[in-house]
């Protein structure tokens, strides 16, 4: 009939025509495959060259590195405890003030908010996990520390004074406001995550607890969240991952001092902090190997707190309910 | 066995035809048939879902594969263009011919250009009209502009689709209708002229309307490809099909021209499905 | 009723409205940060911001001109390493994937996705500021371009998963080849929500400021190459903010407010276009 439709027949060199299609899948496969690969190539020389780079340090210190206390680059002696010590108190302050704000957020988006306003809401808190780094550290710079030092510390001083936590000269900048700006920074994970991980929760489950007589709080406090605990404590995790690795705001208003100190009001310095500032500025094998050291203790916390907060995660969405 | 046999197909639409046909033995044609399958078992990992089915398709006509749900008319339908491939843990066991070839030998986009596929519901990709039909062309190597906008047309024509979308070729094929769609799917099909046409309950998803103008279709279409038709719908078995095939269980219950299936069923089982008892 | 009914009621309506409160203070802060940029940036974004370099301290009338096209200098870059990286390999995971090295190049991109920023930057230091004895924007570009990968490949991965197996059966009955499957109708299926997925991933790494403080460094004058230090809009602002210039700290706000803007634009963009594209493709979902 017509020509185009004859070409569409089969024609007799079928061998070498197969033989090529074949090829342009498996080059197609293979090509993409190299590319998949390359995450693996990218991790495994970033572990690499994190041991490499720190060998020196290593060496020298061994794990008396993580027990010093002294951070002195001029005298050569590099101890990690501060750094450890006001990473930990940083994460651990964002924890305390975020999670019970942003657990009562979701609680409120997942459980009383319309759907319409729930969604706008959640997707206005999505924007704020976008929101870069340096742009929260602004702001704390210039609005966070100022209220801190002239309001919010000395009044904390007077009330909890006792306590050693509250004690000591208020300059603005230290532990406090650095866990402050990280919990405004990790709010908008633990809300979204744990809003589904309440949504999750099979409506029969809320209905049993009202229909025994609880009130709405009741049922939530005692019957909803208890079962969405796992997606929950995910998705804290996942925020204390990204706390610990947190730079920019952190290093802008903690104060950049290596010392170790009870209270909250004094000047710190945390893991990455101290990369950002001293990085450039390290002299020396050991300075720098020590500097490369510390990103390789940061790279080790996090993947293990990250590799955690997935399981959960997981999990959850796998059995969607509470029993592991 | 007459080869005269021809003569008797009549060129009006099925539901115009005069009811009486000649008996079984005329309807069957004396050419070799285009397609085969010989002693074929397909097993789902460790699960056997069709055990030894050997029958014939027989060129220029049009056989229907019925039976309950789950009985693996649709399994067996899919092996047919080796689309079976593309689901993990299949295996298959025997031997199915296209012109006393094996298809298992033969590279399966070139099996695939001979044998089409038409789904259960229509899938037609995420383009305009115009490009849904000529994907197939294009895929095989048709180049020029003339060419493509020519199997366009003539395919819309063959699926009775060109009347209503030749004004707007460059819409999006999900602008029309699910029968319209359907028929979409139908022309893309025809567009790489197949010598075989496989089509997976098409009307599941159509009211009667478009059902019927995809029946008479598949008449016209019977003078230039070898049609199989999977569908639970016994009656437009009864209204289109020359040769019916029963499945039950993954087994091949009965085969035979549909006069006999529906009128004369030689198994009990074929009897009771017929008249409804079960399915 | 009795007192620990009371009790019980009050409780109920008190911390509802606490969960009321706790969210309200989540979506201000939003507009806290939005207002409190546009407030204090807005009145020093000039002309001479966008087109003049920085000027030393006291000296007004500086801006940084240098600090946006070397950001997009960079981030374009990185986007040219990151892309098609981690877009193929999506097609990888989705289309070619064996079971098991898939489930671990997912967990290894999961794991990329959640090392912090500044390790990356040290990565990146190793790798092409050492052996090349300079700060570069090539470094900093290869820092972000490596942050890219993890999040366009499992961005890509998931919007290609998304594609009915139909579509996929359709084409290959039509006598198609694997490849030319996925090319010309997976991928094409996919677009718009791989594109959105790019999108998103590049506004993320073009806020980023850790990577770049010891790969890009910084730059008070134009950079003449790649191979320089280069200024960069997160850096910029950094450095600006933490200086005891009143009118650095001005340029900072400045400077915030457009990186701000521009990130959100993205973002808020990205999400439109993904709603778009999800109802007006309701016909194959």
């Amino acid at each position: 009939m017509v020509t185009a439709t004859q070409s569409l027949r089969p024609q007799a060199g079928a061998g070498a025509f197969w033989r090529r299609l074949v090829n342009g899948d498996e080059v197609a496969r293979l090509v993409t495959l190299a590319f998949a690969s390359t995450v693996l190539l990218i991790v495994a020389v970033l572990v690499f060259e994190l041991f490499r780079g720190s060998a020196v340090a290593r060496h020298r210190f061994g794990w008396a590195f993580f027990v010093t206390q002294n951070w002195d680059p001029v005298a050569e002696q590099f101890g990690a405890l501060p750094f450890i010590y006001g990473t930990v108190v940083t994460s651990a302050v964002a924890l305390l003030i975020a999670v019970p704000l942003s657990l009562g957020a979701a609680v409120f988006l997942a459980e009383l908010a319309p759907q319409r306003i729930s969604d706008a809401c959640t997707f206005l808190i999505e924007l704020l996990a976008a929101v870069p780094s340096v742009i929260y550290g602004l702001m704390a710079i210039f609005t966070l520390v100022p209220l801190l030092r002239d309001y919010v510390q000395p009044f904390l001083g007077k009330t909890l004074g006792f306590l050693p936590f509250f004690q000591g000269p208020s300059f603005g900048a230290g532990y406090l406001a650095a866990g402050l700006i990280l919990a405004v920074m990790i709010c908008p994970f633990i809300i979204s995550i744990s809003r589904e991980a309440l949504f999750g929760v099979p409506r029969e489950q809320r209905e049993a607890a009202l229909a025994l007589g609880a009130t709405q709080w009741e049922s939530t406090w005692q019957v909803v969240i208890p079962h969405a605990r796992l997606g929950i404590i995910g998705s804290v995790f996942l925020a204390l991952a990204r706390a610990l690795g947190e730079t920019m705001a952190v290093t802008m208003v903690i104060g950049n001092d290596p010392s170790i100190r009870a209270s909250l009001f004094a000047p710190g310095y945390t893991i990455a902090a101290v990369l950002a500032n001293e990085f450039t500025e390290a002299t020396g094998e050991l300075y720098l190997d020590s500097l490369v050291e510390l990103g390789l203790v940061l790279f080790l916390l996090t993947m293990v707190i990250n590799a955690l907060a997935q399981l959960l995660v997981v999990l959850t969405s796998r059995r969607g309910s509470a029993h592991p | 066995m007459s080869s005269s046999s021809d003569s008797e197909l009549t060129v009006g639409k099925p539901h115009e035809r005069p009811r009486s046909h000649a008996g079984a033995g005329v309807r069957l044609a004396a050419a070799p048939p285009k397609m085969r399958s010989v002693n074929l078992n397909f097993y789902y990992g460790a699960f056997q879902a069709l055990h030894d089915i050997s029958l014939d398709f027989h060129t220029n006509r049009i056989t229907a594969l019925i039976g309950p749900s789950g009985c693996g008319k649709s399994t067996f339908l899919r092996t047919l263009n080796r689309i079976h491939e593309t689901v993990r843990h299949t295996r298959v066991e025997g031997r199915i011919l296209l012109d006393s070839e094996d298809i298992f030998q033969v590279e399966t986009t070139t099996l695939r250009r001979r044998i089409g596929m038409v789904f259960q519901k229509s899938n037609p990709f995420p383009k305009s009209i115009a490009d849904n039909v000529a994907y197939g062309p294009r895929v095989n190597g048709v180049r020029r502009k003339t060419d493509v906008e020519e199997v366009v047309e003539r395919s819309l024509r063959r699926a009775a689709l060109w009347e209503e979308v030749k004004d707007k070729l460059r819409e999006s094929a999900y602008a029309l209708s699910g029968g319209q769609q359907q028929r979409l799917c139908i022309a893309r099909a025809l567009a790489v002229d197949p010598e075989v046409l496989l089509l997976d309950e098409p009307c599941s998803a159509l009211d009667p309307i478009a059902t019927a103008k995809i029946e008479d279709l598949l008449f016209d279409l019977k003078d230039q490809c070898t049609i199989v038709i999977v569908t639970h719908n016994m009656q437009q078995a009864a209204r289109v099909a020359d040769y019916t095939g029963f499945f039950l269980l993954g087994r091949l219950v009965e085969f035979n021209t549909t006069e006999v299936i529906f009128k004369t069923p030689a198994r009990k089982e074929t009897e009771d499905y017929i008249t409804g008892r079960f399915g | 009723m009795s007192l620990r009914n009371r009790w019980r009621k009050f409780l109920n309506v008190f911390m509802l409205a606490m969960t009321g409160v706790c969210a309200v203070a989540a979506v201000s802060i939003l507009f806290l940060i939005l207002g409190y940029l546009a407030w204090n940036g807005w009145r020093s974004l000039d002309w001479n911001f966008f087109t003049r370099l920085p000027k030393p301290p006291g000296e007004l009338g500086g801006g940084m001109a240098n600090a946006i096209v070397g950001s997009a200098q960079i981030v374009l870059l990185a986007t040219l390493i990151g892309a098609p990286v981690g877009f193929f390999g999506g097609v990888y995971l989705s289309e070619f994937g064996g079971r098991g090295f898939s489930f671990v190049v997912r967990y290894v991109a999961d794991l990329l996705n959640g090392v912090p920023s500044i390790v990356i930057g040290i990565l990146a230091w190793t790798v092409v500021v050492v052996p090349l004895h300079r700060f570069s924007a090539l470094a900093g570009a290869l820092a972000l371009g490596l942050m890219l990968i993890p999040i366009t490949m499992r961005q890509t991965e998931q919007f290609l998963r998304d594609v009915p197996q139909s579509m996929r059966e359709g084409a290959l009955a039509l006598g198609a080849s694997k490849w030319k499957m996925i090319a010309t109708v997976v991928v094409p299926a996919a677009m718009r929500g791989i594109a959105t997925g790019m999108i998103l991933g590049v506004a993320r790494i073009a806020g980023e400021t850790a990577p770049l403080l010891f790969t890009s460094l910084n730059n008070q004058f134009w950079s003449s190459g790649w191979n320089q230090p280069t200024a960069s809009l997160p850096v910029m602002i950094f450095s600006h903010a933490i200086a005891p210039y009143e009118d650095w700290h001005r340029q900072a706000w400045a400077a915030g407010l457009v990186l701000l803007l521009l990130v959100l634009l993205a973002n808020v963009a990205a999400r439109f276009i993904l709603s778009r594209g999800i109802s007006a493709q309701r016909g194959y979902l």
